[in-house]
């Protein structure tokens, strides 16, 4: 009796150790497609990490399943950090599901691309004339698409669906800047005006601008809209491919407007910590004057507020040589998992995603720009203002070209040490300069 | 007979060796695979690029921002042995003693190292917010107008305020440790040194503190070990920032890893940050060998 209990426990013992492994083991995708049953309709899962959209995708995939039978199940992974980790473990795994979005840079993408877990989606956007292709905005576009030649060494073509567009721009509390004797048809447009208002805010004793710049990217946006403005895209991309060193005068300037800012009083304190939900609640309480973030704030914004009155505006131009770009282009994308079982489904259901009526329903539901440009006329005022100057809207993932995330990293923590008063615009350029050189010996070798 | 007994003991322990070998030893391994080799963690490892000792070198002799994040986790570590330590020590020996409400004061004292990170850092982010925080509210009430700063984004006080917070976090830990330290000295120690005449700074200097050294040994290398490796508290109150002054090592990894996409990096980085760790410890050790010697 005893004999035969050691020997049970055992065997629960060795099952439990055996199959542990084997749970760890690559998992196929649930494709929700019963086994032996060909002719019933796929299930089609998303992954997304937009918390924000989480219930007009849910009431759109109901819409979907309604028309064509197919169901889709979105399954948010929130935050986006989370989701990031979670796409890179999956695709480890081989257990990504048949459509996901990629958080990251251009090379992030290119990297799944080659690795082969992402649909060219080419030929589908080709295809009837190029009537997918064309119904979508080019900037949203391009950013999904590797050209001839990129340095990335993908094959050209397109890769990426975008739902959404965004641009980052400046916007200000209408009643605040009235306060300071400034109305809708006087904002502040260049640089020299912006500054003068430091003064004013002291006076009223108000906070000026306000942003996520402890995040580093939202400060990464605003230095490369001024490195446009003054420099043109050709020198920017120039010193990214190491022709042209940053302690060239040009990015002297672009950092010198940063102290500028600081120096007039313009820049919010404690803002080189301040991560950008905080500036977001500053300024939809009435805290700051103005504020740099992306067009999704205007749901942020009306969750948060929705009595406040605000307007869009560019960031103040530094210089007329060259326009004032600002940071722009898709805003969430996604892809077809290129090993799915749904391939052709996923695609359809993309194609359907990305048209007139449910990008309508997304922008009106979610008040994000929507990437097809035929319902441009149906967005509301403030996000049509965001939607002015996507045309000459500038992004990484537009250039062909990175530049190294440490020399990123190095350049936009340079800008924190010149507003904190730690550094100089020439020993911050001098630093970065460094970074880069040794990364490019790096690549050398 | 004996070949089977044996069998039995093996098949016994297998389920727990298993799960140790997948969970714990077989990461811990790739861990060291992955540090000679530059992986994104996003292309098949097979594809990963070979690099030899390239990651090691990078960070060893050309990394300052590392080595100045190693300084900052050495400088919260230095406060957090001090001034942490100390403060659960005398708190611990408070509560020891006979006063009133001292199961009370346990809870209390307990309370901060059960909170979440993430939270505690986010209320202290409030509470020392340079416009609108209760700290600088008190300091301006209190009449100390010259103190008034932006505690988190001011260089020179962001990695001691990041510290105290740190302090504050953790002594419920050592506060504990101590305190059953201190319950296990026999009290008829100390009746026998009263009776010998002995007043309370004798008791505490000749019997409490000899006694409370392989205790104070745990909880500093414990204190070492723990502050080294912050990392939520930093990130929910000042990233890191400004600019480079509370970034702390596991920071770094985490900003290799997700910022640059470097894994293999990261992981060298993390090889680099441990053997520290043993250094550290191990001369912790043996200082508080001789120590008891």
């Amino acid at each position: 009796m005893r004999r035969k209990r050691i020997w049970g426990l055992l065997l629960v013992g060795f099952s439990l150790g055996a199959f542990f492994p084997l749970g760890c083991s690559q998992q196929k995708p649930d494709t929700g497609k019963p086994k032996g049953e060909t002719t019933t309709k796929p299930k089609i899962v998303v992954w997304h990490w937009m918390t924000d959209r989480e219930s007009a995708f849910k009431e759109l995939a109901r819409r979907y399943e309604e028309k064509t039978g197919v169901k889709i199940e979105f399954q948010l992974y929130a935050p986006s950090d989370a989701y990031t980790q979670k796409v890179r473990a999956a695709a480890q795994g081989a257990n990504l599901p048949d459509i996901f979005g990629i958080l990251g840079e251009k090379r992030d993408f290119a990297s799944f691309i080659k690795a082969g877990y992402i649909l060219e989606l080419t030929p589908y956007m080709e295809a009837e004339g190029g009537k997918w292709r064309n119904s979508l905005y080019e900037k949203a576009l391009v950013i999904n698409e590797f050209p001839q030649g990129n340095s990335y060494g993908v094959k050209p073509g397109v890769y990426g669906v975008p739902i959404d567009v965004m641009t980052i721009k400046m916007v200000y509390n209408k009643d605040l800047l009235n306060k300071l004797g400034y109305n809708d048809n006087k904002v502040p447009e260049t640089l020299e005006e912006f500054l003068v208002l430091g003064k004013k805010l002291k006076e009223a004793k108000l906070q000026g601008l306000v942003s996520g710049w402890g995040e580093l990217w939202m400060i990464d946006c605003l230095a490369n809209n001024y490195a446009f403005n003054i420099m043109g895209k050709d020198k920017v991309l120039a010193t990214i491919k190491g022709e042209i060193p940053y302690t060239d005068p040009d990015w002297i300037k672009v950092l010198t407007v940063f102290k500028k800012m600081q120096e007039a009083g313009v820049l919010a304190s404690g803002l080189v910590t301040m991560v950008n939900k905080t500036a977001e609640q500053y300024f939809a309480n009435g805290r700051a004057v103005f504020a740099f973030n992306g067009s999704w704030c205007v749901n942020v914004y009306k969750g948060m507020n929705p009595n406040l009155r605000f307007g869009v505006m560019f960031p103040p131009r530094a210089s007329d040589k060259y326009p004032m770009s600002i940071w722009g282009g898709a805003g969430s994308s996604f892809m077809v998992n290129a090993r799915s079982q749904n391939v052709e489904e996923a695609v359809r259901f993309l194609r359907w995603l990305s048209d007139t009526e449910q990008q309508a329903f997304l922008a009106e539901v979610t008040n994000n720009l929507p990437a097809n440009k035929n319902c441009a006329s149906k967005i509301s005022p403030i996000l049509a203002a965001f939607a002015e100057g996507l045309e000459d809207a500038t992004h990484p993932n537009l250039w062909g070209v990175s530049e190294f995330p440490a020399v990123i990293e190095a350049f936009d923590k340079g800008i924190q040490s010149i507003i904190i008063g730690e550094k100089t615009p020439e020993e911050v350029a001098s630093e970065v300069q460094k970074v880069k050189e040794r990364e490019l010996a790096k690549r050398k070798m | 007979m004996r070949f089977k007994s044996t069998l039995e003991n093996y098949l016994f322990v297998l389920p727990a060796v298993s799960i140790f070998t997948i969970f714990y030893i077989l990461p811990f391994l790739m861990v060291f695979q992955l540090s000679f080799f530059d992986w994104d963690g996003i292309v098949p490892l097979k594809q990963a690029i070979p690099i030899g000792l390239a990651n090691f070198k990078e960070i060893i002799f050309q990394d300052k921002i590392w080595w100045q994040s190693m300084l900052n986790a050495g400088y919260i570590t230095l406060i957090a042995l001090t001034f942490q330590n100390a403060l659960a020590f005398l708190l611990a020996w408070a509560c020891d003693r006979e006063i009133r409400g001292k199961h009370f004061y346990r809870l209390i004292f307990f309370i901060p190292p059960v909170l979440s990170e993430v939270v505690v850092g986010l209320v202290w982010q409030w509470i020392l917010d340079g416009d609108y925080g209760l700290f600088n509210h008190w300091l301006l009430r209190l009449g100390f107008p010259q103190l008034v700063r932006h505690w988190l984004s001011d260089p020179r006080t962001a990695l001691t305020t990041v510290a105290v917070v740190h302090c504050w976090k953790g002594f419920g830990w050592g506060f504990l440790i101590f305190l059953a330290g201190l319950q296990t000295i026999p009290k008829e120690l100390y009746e026998a040194a009263r009776v010998d005449g002995a007043n309370a700074w004798q008791s505490f200097k000749n019997i409490t503190l000899p006694l409370m050294v392989p205790v104070t040994v745990l909880v500093a290398i414990l204190t070492v070990l723990g502050t080294m490796q912050a990392f939520v508290l930093i990130m929910a109150m000042t990233g890191g920032g400004p600019a480079y002054h509370t970034q702390v090592p596991v920071l770094r990894i985490f900003a290799s890893m997700r910022g640059s996409s470097r894994f293999g990096y990261a992981c060298a980085q993390g090889i680099v940050f441990g053997v520290v760790l043993i250094i550290v410890s191990f001369i912790q050790y043996r200082f508080s060998k001789r120590a008891r010697a």
